[in-house]
């Protein structure tokens, strides 16, 4: 019997083109949302919607960086609910706060 | 990955209470740096929020973009602070080394999940190959965030006249070149201070991913993962590593696109 050791015993498999194909699309996505982004800082006046469609762009790429890059959307649905559910009350958190400040704003100024 | 002995799939190695079994599908290792990035997402999360509640209660710079000059009366507008690029010295470059900085963590992000694409092929030279180009592009991004504070905390050659009271208590007007906790030239004294903790957090957590990467980089290289089995730390770093980079996307719209 031939010996086997510290030889691997796992098999390589070939590239998978279709995953990897994926892979430069979704960068390619997030690299011409982040241009987007780019050339909307220097064209449109800055204001309140210019920033409400900053963040808006951004959680669109975290949404990509999430679910196609850390594969979340391949587990199952109690884990990605589990980890998508409890970011909701950082929306309240993010409400709270942009008051505070402002009414800190009407206070001081 | 474990052996599917019952139903709920306990490794025969490890038991129930060694992290043996699979709750939610996913193993012990993966979940758990599931819900250790959900805490850090509320922690950068309330960091973030709080710069935006700090900025909202000053007011905005509300002059011509051209005759801008930093003062602690008013938020800066970030465009004409980081506007600088080594080598090129004078030049008005307005967010452009910081976009370098965001293409270069994006593209390691990509190489990171190439990398753990090879890992479920067991394709070892794949997983160095791509273990090795994340590496170098976390490498570069905390040297050009160096650059960057080390700009910042220079400051520029005029520098800002600014009445502040100085870290003994006196009320001083003098001209401010770049940046401390006490003052800057650019800004309300928090917008330094929130600076220096945003980034530097968010900076942190890139060299503790670099020294993560090396090690995975190193055990793939020697075949540490052949012998396991499994190249499942190529993946769970791989989560630590796209996390970085999903939080330098908020970090990248909040301090220099708003």
């Amino acid at each position: 019997m031939e010996i086997q050791e510290n030889k691997s015993t796992l098999q390589v498999e070939p590239r998978n083109e279709e995953k990897v194909k994926k892979i430069w699309k979704t960068a390619g996505i997030l690299l011409a949302i982040t241009v987007v982004e780019f050339i909307m800082a220097f064209t449109l006046p800055r204001g309140l919607i210019l920033y409400a469609l900053f963040i808006i762009l951004t959680v669109w790429k975290a949404k990509y960086i999430m679910m196609e890059f850390m594969h979340l959307g391949d587990e199952v649905k109690p884990l990605f609910y589990s980890i998508i559910v409890p970011l909701i009350f950082l929306v309240w958190l993010l409400i709270a706060l942009a008051k505070e400040g402002t009414d800190i704003f009407m206070l001081r100024w | 990955m474990s052996a599917h002995s019952t139903a709920i799939g306990v490794s025969s190695k490890r038991g129930v209470w060694g992290g043996g079994n699979e709750p939610l599908k996913a193993s012990y290792g993966k979940l758990m740096m599931w819900f250790f990035l959900l805490s850090d997402i509320f922690t950068f999360t309330a960091f973030l929020i709080t710069y935006l509640a700090i900025r909202v209660s000053y007011p905005a710079y509300a002059g011509s973009l051209d005759s801008f000059t930093g003062s602690n009366e008013y938020w800066p507008v970030p465009e004409l602070v980081f506007e600088a690029v080594p080598f090129l010295h004078g030049i008005h470059a307005p967010l452009i080394f910081v976009g370098i900085m965001t293409f270069v963590l994006i593209s390691s992000s990509v190489t990171m999940v190439l990398a753990v694409e090879a890992g479920h092929r067991n394709d070892r030279g794949d997983v160095v190959k791509w273990m090795l180009w994340t590496m170098l592009g976390g490498i570069t991004f905390l040297s050009c965030q160096a650059w960057e504070w080390n700009h910042f905390i220079h400051g520029t050659e005029g520098g800002s006249v600014l009445t502040y009271i100085n870290s003994i208590g006196q009320n001083v007007t003098e001209t401010v070149f770049g940046a401390n906790l006490v003052v800057n030239e650019y800004g309300p004294p928090a917008f330094a201070q929130l600076f220096f903790f945003i980034t530097g957090f968010h900076g942190f957590h890139v060299t503790i991913g670099v020294v993560l990467l090396f090690l995975a980089f190193y055990q793939a290289a020697v075949g540490v993962y052949d012998k396991r089995g499994h190249y499942e730390m190529i993946e769970k770093i791989g989560l630590y590593w796209h996390f970085v980079d999903l939080v330098w996307v908020f970090v990248f719209t909040l301090f220099y696109l708003i």
